[in-house]
């Protein structure tokens, strides 16, 4: 198991292991006390009840240390999370109106599919060249925002060969829900010879500085099937688009 | 006696003022009149939200296109949330039930300043004019969600400026209202009443007032910001004009986050009157449940960072806004302890209202507490921006604030209208929308968890077995909600008589005889004890008469006090 969903999962069962108690306790209390003090089974209501200091201690104090447990636990699951591993290899992700595009150490590129090495550190820089977007991998409980103009980073391990989801889980535009991908995870053998195998695709330069200037085209015009994420584009009369935007974050190529 | 009753001022509603018939209504001053109006502006805006609501989940029963396509689906999300959060949420109590019920319980013939309680309302249906024209004008209805994150707000080519116009303008009109309230509570209580002998639920008010007052202010300016950026490209938060994404949602979420506790603590203070009314009872640990209003409003300034966890803010942010939000978890479970403590001991008279408020504190308390799984760092990388966030809070809006809104409208109907509904249809309804709920929302929890992100027009084909349940318990809420307001509409027009006192409620509403005239009371009442005493009488009700001869004050007193 992946340390990181390791934790998630501890914390995340701890905290609403807590809350089930909390809330059969709230609930069967508040059941009982409605039928044996209800008007038939108590007439006379006790009219000196109006408080209790010890009560009130009680609870603040008990509820206060399992949030700070809560709190804790979420931490330290956190802490993890930020914690890049040293020798963590690197893949630079862009999210883009509505596809990922991912660059590898090697300057090799995939758009839609992420293909790593099994049991492996990975540490991704996020980035997006148009709107908010978010790189969420359910599977290894992670996500963070690619922001335009800064750069986010997160990490997962890679633990067992297979095929993951990728979502974009921060709304940006028509075809958000179609923002979707893959994480093909593949013997490290494989994965080597995948990632050293030269593009057969042509490398467009001149998209460099083109792609950098999006607007959102108009929208109804666009189609809406996940393997053909819309390329359509049209300039925009924004100065200075690229101002904040690195150079050489986005490549673009076809999908097929 | 039947002297008085021959001689008594025409009801609030009778009332024949210097205008008649509309005039009367539109240019009225009368704070439970104007209570009224934002009661009808707000049920039609509600209905309109949840049709929305419903063609979202009919579009998610399959997956790929069902009735409607993306764009349209971006569009009705949007405006579902818009609407819903700024006219009929955040609204909706105060404005409503806030206008007319808040002076008469601190025993006031209006609030402070009534042409300014009017003046809101305008601004109100100006802002609902403008988020409803811009669905059919210009380019489209936003497309941005309820949120207006920046870059896609300020790029989308659908009209979005109409529609933060819309969300500024009703700012104004929270602001005003929030400022109206702060006011008649420092200035407008009666003789005696002393703050910790206010009704909890002006305390709830008063708690959110502030809120309005100072939090509100900061959306404004960043709505206005937006349009700035649209029109003349100002570069705040706009990257490619070396503006900051991040600014923008540090800035919306300062006032969403507070927000959040304007629209539950009104509810909150309606909960507070209507336990210890069918408990028979004085309710439990007052002034801690007042004073944690305050601890509510105070720390939920302080939280919202938590909204921004995966954003990129500094991990140190994170752990700090992550600690915070876990407190504010206290002040809640004190009220949830201390509403629940109410009912020990207590004679328990089940009706209606009573039923709604423990279908409150089950799913309120589902609401919150899984909040702090949203609060934990790690789970809430996992899980923010997944359906679990939609659950969560819809649980905590819909399942507190909104069923809180049909207990407050079960509680006071007979006393603003002066007509009574079934109460067995009532609770009929209230089991469907129960059920309904539960099933509409509960397997959001799941496939959040699952990573069904929110806001997708389409999804993956493991979610689809729950988005269908999802979908069925929309149908069943729905039809009992349409089912309960029925019953009211019914015993508006056709309903029996409600007596003046129907539940033994002790505020001081529950004292006046038949429906309330213009000006709520005869003389100022006198206030000689806390609001929720069933056993002994503490209001004065003619203090001009009664006080002269104080033996017989007591039994006269008792009289007009609860019947029981």
């Amino acid at each position: 198991m992946n340390p990181i969903t390791e934790l998630v999962d501890d914390s995340f069962i701890f905290i609403v292991g807590i809350s089930v108690i909390l809330l059969v306790g709230i609930t069967a209390a508040m059941i009982y006390f409605v039928f044996r003090y209800s008007e038939k089974n108590n007439p006379k209501p006790d009219q000196s009840i109006t408080g209790s200091t010890t009560l009130e201690i009680l609870w603040t104090v008990i509820p206060l240390l399992l949030v700070l447990a809560m709190f804790f636990y979420g931490y330290a699951g956190f802490k993890e999370m930020r914690s890049i591993p040293p020798n963590a290899m690197v893949v630079k992700v862009t999210g883009k109106m509505w596809f990922w595009h991912f660059e590898y150490e090697n300057k090799k590129t995939s758009d839609t599919l992420l293909y790593l090495p099994a049991d492996k550190d990975v540490r991704f820089e996020l980035q997006s060249v148009d709107v908010n977007h978010s790189f969420y991998v359910p599977a290894f409980r992670v996500k963070e925002d690619c922001i335009p103009g800064r750069t986010n980073y997160m990490w997962f391990h890679t633990s067992q060969v297979g095929t993951y989801d990728i979502e974009c889980a921060e709304y940006c535009g028509l075809n958000h829900s179609y923002m979707l991908g893959k994480v093909i995870v593949l013997p490290e053998s494989e994965y080597l010879a995948w990632v050293n195998k030269v593009d057969t695709v042509k490398k467009v330069d001149s998209v460099k500085t083109d792609s950098l200037k999006t607007v959102l085209p108009k929208t109804d015009s666009l189609k809406t099937t996940l393997t053909k994420t819309d390329t359509t584009k049209a300039p925009v009369n924004r100065k200075d688009t690229t101002r904040t935007v690195k150079k050489d974050s986005v490549m673009r190529k076809e999908n097929k | 006696m039947a002297n008085e009753i021959l001689a008594r001022e025409p009801n609030y509603l009778e009332y024949q003022g210097k205008h008649k018939g509309i005039a009367g209504w539109l240019l009225t001053l009368d704070h439970k009149r104007i209570g009224l109006m934002y009661l009808m502006a707000i049920m039609v805006f509600f209905f309109v939200a949840m049709t929305l609501g419903v063609l979202m989940r009919l579009e998610m029963l399959t997956p790929g296109e069902t009735i409607m396509k993306p764009q349209t689906y971006n569009s009705v999300f949007t405006l579902h949330g818009v609407i819903m959060v700024f006219l009929f949420i955040i609204p909706a109590i105060p404005a409503v039930f806030g206008n007319f019920f808040l002076p008469i319980q601190l025993g006031a013939k209006d609030v402070a300043f009534p042409r300014l309680n009017l003046f809101s309302w305008y601004l109100y249906i100006l802002g609902a004019i403008l988020a409803v024209a811009s669905l059919f004008s210009g380019s489209g209805a936003a497309d941005t969600g309820w949120t207006f994150y920046v870059p896609y707000s300020i790029r989308s080519a659908q009209n979005v400026t109409m529609t933060t116009m819309a969300a500024f303008v009703l700012g104004f009109s929270s602001i005003v209202t929030g400022l109206n309230f702060v006011v008649t509570i420092h200035r407008l209580r009666a003789p005696g009443m002393t703050w910790f002998r206010m009704p909890l639920f002006a305390w709830g008010l008063y708690a959110t007032s502030w809120i309005q007052v100072l939090a509100t202010p900061v959306i404004g300016i960043t709505l206005a910001l937006i349009m700035l950026e649209r029109f003349l490209g100002i570069g705040v938060f706009d990257p490619a004009l070396g503006g900051d994404p991040i600014l923008y949602q540090h800035l919306f979420w300062i006032y969403s986050h507070p927000a959040v506790y304007i629209m539950i603590l009104p509810a909150m203070g309606v909960v507070s009157e209507i336990l210890p009314t069918f408990a028979r009872k004085d309710i439990f640990g007052y002034k801690q449940i007042a004073i944690s209003s305050l601890g509510i409003a105070f720390i939920g300034y302080l939280v919202w960072g938590h909204h921004m966890f995966v954003s990129g803010m500094s991990d140190a942010s994170r752990i700090v806004f992550s600690l915070l939000t876990f407190l504010v978890a206290i002040p809640t479970g004190v009220k949830i302890f201390n509403w629940v403590a109410t009912l020990y001991k207590a004679s328990i008279k089940f009706s209606a209202p009573f039923y709604y408020v423990l279908a409150f504190i089950f799913i309120f308390s589902i609401g919150g507490l899984t909040g702090l799984v949203l609060g934990a760092l790690a789970t809430d990388i996992h899980v923010t921006d997944t359906y679990f966030v939609v659950a969560h809070f819809h649980y905590v809006m819909f399942g507190g604030m909104g069923i809180m809104f049909f207990a407050t409208m079960h509680y006071w109907f007979p006393k603003m209208f002066g007509k009574m509904y079934s109460e067995k249809i009532a609770i009929i309804a209230c089991t469907q929308i129960i059920i309904g709920f539960n099933m509409l929302y509960f397997p959001m929890f799941i496939m959040g968890y699952m990573g069904m992100p929110r806001r997708y027009y389409d999804y993956l084909p493991q979610f689809q077995g729950w988005h269908i349940l999802s979908t069925v318990g929309s149908w069943i809420l729905v039809t009992g909600i349409v089912f309960m307001f029925g019953n009211l509409l019914y015993a508006l027009l056709k309903g029996p008589k409600a007596p003046d006192n129907p539940w033994g409620g002790t505020t001081l509403e529950w004292r006046i005889k038949g429906l309330p005239t213009l000006e709520n009371f005869e003389e100022i009442p006198v206030v000689t004890g806390g609001p929720y005493v069933h056993d002994r009488p503490t209001y004065i009700m003619h203090p001009s008469k009664e006080i002269q001869h104080t033996n017989g004050d007591a039994k006269k007193a008792e009289k007009e006090g609860v019947s029981h």
